[in-house]
């Protein structure tokens, strides 16, 4: 059934999505301390200022550090949790899952917290390793929701082949499993990154005197004459981020097409 | 090759049962299977047909009792380590593989080079009919090329055993009917034991050596498709193969020969041998297939007896014909078949007509 | 009737769930349990000079409960809670509607993949921007002044719960248009032309056969919009200038700030307990509307 209307409105409603991104080059390339109309000319002297900044690569590579280990820890642990909960019936099995995917519907201010009584209490030092240690928690999930889905559309049958065929449960993982779910660990390795990557408030106090990269904007806020290259490091990373998305959905999708499933969109 | 002759055992089930939790799926099953033999698993879904199959496989365990293949108890054998190969259901082709690698894949611990392994692929796909089709992506074949496939992969590793869990059910009416009969024929070939698992009658009869028909987890009766067809032993099996009309009877004297006294056709003598097991509501009943009546048209003579009967349907297949009609004295309607002979007019509804019958055809249900 | 085989095969598959899924398990226990068990003991003990006493009490909940300071955050973040997901709900529905019935079917995952791209930059940055649209001298002010429409700024623009209303709706977008467009992709396309056959318009066909069986997503979309948004801390602190603080922010005031761990303690469990009740209330409506369509 077609309401011709709808098709306005959610053009217009993209162009509310997308108001805030489209603004930022605009303004990274302006060349006015103020964010503000009418435009002043072209400059990229922000870009400028922006790089010169030694505590943005700092800040930079502890992301890089907590994002890939973070990537790396939650897929694993998400592909123990989605294997056990697509192919085995055990006790408690709910309970556990719940657990595990908890973190989805907790705020962060509150988990953050909790974990940092408790590392307080215990005297364990903040750095990049408790961030790390936080992220995974919360990334976990994400990576369960993945590759359980990436398990899901595997039929079970192709299993039962591989073992009537000779093979025992280790070779039958390798050589069927896990090459039919691999586009969904690279989809997980990816998502789980680019979401330890804008993580703010774990980041921010779990981290101790370590900076990452989104606490390390969360600074520059406070001083008006950083706005504008925040502006151009904005500009960089969605760039960088809609690079990353679409290297996850060309993933995602060729998974799909290998295993003949039927495409239902989306990563949620 | 050598194939272990049709007197010997292949497989065989010990009182086989299984739960699953308070569901009772598989209630006793005794049955031996022969080597060499074209077996088949009758029934309708739920009836455990399918959870049998996979005790072979060794995809399910069973609660007690025991599955012997080849002599061996099969308890402690896990599936990768039997003598059987399966056709799934689904075919279960390895998507991310190609048909040469799907085929082979079993051959991994092969101990053979890898030219002798590409040949045995080749000449297997070549048993099959896939020659040439080696390097296509599993994704891009068809419903009939999957299926060979799933042959291939399972026949290259020369099993005992077979399993075929309804490898014809999601092809097309023509293909399937085409795949039946390359199925014998490449049975026939190899001398492998096969089991199909099947809820199609026709499939059934026309493929195997021997059939079990199970309902509700037990084998109601295990037979040559003809005498399963002749005699079914219960007025449930007879309901499920073909088309079977039954007549309320009253049993008169039991012997040698049991005196009957049945609706419509009157007193009526058969042999003990035409007794049967039970009839579904108690009731006993005589059961006979629409092919043992005919018309009767004017000037013939019946070879047994006959009765008057009118027509009430008729049904016109260009080489039959299927009436269903009301012998006098009854209220129910029988189907009746004939071939269509040139000359011989084909009835309308509401015809009064002689219908010959024959004692002899009868099976009685008590 | 014993059954050695059955249970020694059962056993091995309950032995292998718990074996594959303990991993995972153990960490959550560890670093998720472990921490909310400590604080709910927190959250029953008395708060000392630079020390936690073990002393029970229910002091802490009394204070979250009665003190009007800590009764109007929980009541501000519970208002901003229901209006951000009234709105991006009752927005993001037709969008969900055209992309599952309007759009062609190739076209699908790229419209929504348009959607959910900008979900996937930096939320801090997003949030920011925001507050340069909306700032005195942001872009709209300037922007209209610019044109000549206004002389002076509109001041009622930012630092309000309106802006942050705003922000979190444009945050969690996605979170509803997804899991709305899920649950009409499963609907079947010919029980609407039944509709029409029977005499709906398209209008009431929408209303009688689309929405009730779309409950189910709107009801998720709630959920998955709702939670997040109770539990924020950027957006009152940068839209909001810190004056008007949320949940999240008084448990960061009272946790380091003011270093009373127990009544942070006691305030966290509350807004944990306030959104589990609510999550609790909606999951049984769902239950309820997918009792009514099997």
């Amino acid at each position: 059934m077609k309401f011709p209307a709808l098709k306005t409105y959610t053009v217009a409603y993209l162009l509310f999505l997308y108001a805030p991104i489209l603004l930022l080059p605009i303004f990274a390339f302006n060349d006015s301390k103020i964010i503000a109309f009418p435009l002043q000319g072209f400059t990229t002297g922000w870009f400028r200022m922006m790089w010169a900044d030694d505590a943005l690569f700092k800040a930079l590579r502890n992301s890089l550090i907590v994002g890939i280990s973070t990537s790396i820890m939650a897929t694993t642990l998400g592909i123990f949790a989605a294997r056990a909960s697509t192919r085995y019936a055990f006790p408690g099995k709910a309970a556990g899952l719940g657990l595990i995917m908890l973190p989805m519907v907790l705020p962060e201010m509150i988990m953050s917290m909790s974990m940092l009584v408790v590392f307080l209490a215990i005297g364990i030092p903040l750095n990049l390793f408790t961030i790390i240690l936080g992220h995974v928690l919360v990334c976990t999930p994400f990576a369960v929701a993945i590759l359980t889905s990436a398990f899901q559309s595997l039929d079970k049958s192709l299993e039962e082949a591989a073992q009537d065929l000779g093979e025992g449960p280790f070779s039958t993982f390798w050589r069927v499993i896990l090459p039919l779910v691999m586009p969904g660990i690279i989809s997980s390795a990816l998502i789980t990154f680019t979401i330890s990557l804008d993580e703010f408030i774990i980041a921010f106090f779990l981290g101790g005197t370590e900076t990452t990269l989104s606490v390390y904007i969360f600074g520059q806020f406070r001083f008006p004459a950083r706005v504008p290259s925040i502006m151009a490091l904005g500009t960089i990373l969605v760039c960088l981020s809609i690079a990353l998305l679409t290297t996850a959905e060309y993933f995602r999708r060729r998974g799909i097409a290998r295993t003949g499933a039927k495409d239902t969109g989306g990563f949620l | 090759m050598t194939f272990s002759s049709k007197s010997e055992t292949m497989i065989e089930f010990r009182d086989v049962h299984k739960y699953y939790g308070e569901y009772h799926a598989l209630r006793g099953i005794n049955a031996s299977i022969k080597a060499g033999e074209f077996f088949s698993l009758l029934g309708p879904s739920g009836c455990g047909k399918t959870t049998l199959l996979r005790t072979v496989a060794g995809f399910e365990g069973i609660s007690s009792g025991a599955v012997m293949v080849d002599g061996r108890d099969m308890a402690d054998v896990p599936p990768n380590h039997r003598p059987t190969n399966m056709v799934f259901q689904s075919y279960a082709i390895f998507p991310h593989l190609t048909v040469e690698e799907n085929v082979g894949f079993g051959l991994r611990k092969d101990p053979r080079s890898k030219e002798e392994k590409a040949r045995e692929v080749g000449k297997t796909l070549e048993l099959v009919g896939l020659t040439g089709f080696g390097k296509r992506a599993a994704h891009a074949l068809s419903g009939g090329q999957r299926q060979r496939v799933a042959l291939a992969r399972a026949l290259i590793l020369k099993p005992k055993v077979l399993l075929l869990d309804e490898p014809l059910s999601a092809l097309d009416k023509k293909i399937r009917e085409q795949m039946q009969v390359e199925l014998i024929k490449l049975q026939r070939e190899v001398g492998i034991t096969f089991v199909l698992v099947t809820h199609d009658q026709e499939e059934a009869l026309v493929m195997s050596d021997r059939i079990a028909v199970m309902f509700d987890g037990e084998i109601a009766q295990m037979d040559e498709p003809e005498r399963l067809y002749r005699k079914p032993a219960s007025q449930r099996v007879a309901n499920f193969i073909g088309t079977m009309n039954f007549l309320p009877t009253r049993i008169l004297s039991d012997g040698a020969r049991v005196a009957t006294e049945v609706q419509g056709l009157g007193l009526v003598e058969v042999d003990a041998s035409q007794v049967s097991g039970a009839a579904t509501a108690g009731q006993p009943v005589v059961g006979f297939r629409p092919e043992t009546l005919t018309i009767l048209y004017e000037g013939q003579q019946a070879t047994d007896r006959e009765a008057w009967a009118t027509v009430r349907e008729v049904v016109y297949y260009g080489d039959m014909t299927y009436y269903d009609v009301v012998i006098d004295g009854t209220d129910r309607e029988l189907r009746l078949s004939m071939r269509n002979v040139f000359g011989r007019p084909v009835l309308d509804i509401g015809t009064r007509t002689r219908v010959g019958w024959s004692p002899g055809a009868l099976v009685l249900f008590r | 009737m014993t059954n050695p085989n059955r249970t020694r095969l059962w056993r091995s598959e309950g032995a292998s769930g718990l074996t594959l899924i303990s991993p995972p398990l153990i960490y959550a226990v560890l670093m998720l349990a472990a921490p909310l068990a400590t604080m709910a003991v927190y959250s029953v003990f008395t708060d000392g000079y630079l020390t936690i006493e073990p002393i029970l009490t229910a002091q802490n909940y009394i204070d979250t409960w009665t003190d009007v300071l800590y009764r109007s955050v929980m009541l501000r973040s519970l208002l901003v809670s229901v209006f951000v997901t009234a709105a991006t709900v009752i927005l993001a529905y037709p969008v969900a509607y055209f992309v599952s019935f309007n759009v062609d079917p190739s076209k699908k995952s790229m419209w929504l993949f348009l959607i959910t791209i900008p979900f996937w930059t930096s939320y801090l940055i997003r949030v920011f921007m925001w507050k340069v649209i909306l700032g005195y001298n942001g872009v709209i002010n300037s922007g209209l002044k610019a044109l000549h429409i206004i002389d002076q700024p509109l001041g009622w623009l930012n630092y309000n719960v309106g802006a942050m209303v705003l922000t979190l709706a444009h945050a969690y977008a996605p979170f509803a248009i997804l899991p709305i467009y899920v649950a009409l992709e499963k609907i079947d396309r010919s029980l609407m032309e039944a509709g029409q056959d029977l005499g709906e318009t398209r209008w009431t066909t929408f209303l009688r056969v689309t929405l009730p069986l779309s409950m189910p997503g709107v009801i998720a979309a709630v959920l998955i919009v709702f939670i997040p948004t109770i539990g924020d801390y950027v957006t009152p602190n940068l839209i909001g200038g810190g004056k008007i603080p949320m949940i999240a922010n008084a448990i960061e005031k009272l946790m380091l700030k003011a270093d009373n761990k127990p009544l942070g303690s006691a305030i966290a469990i509350s807004a944990m307990l306030i959104v589990g009740l609510v999550s609790v209330l909606f999951l049984f409506l769902n239950r309820r509307f997918m009792r009514g369509q099997r």
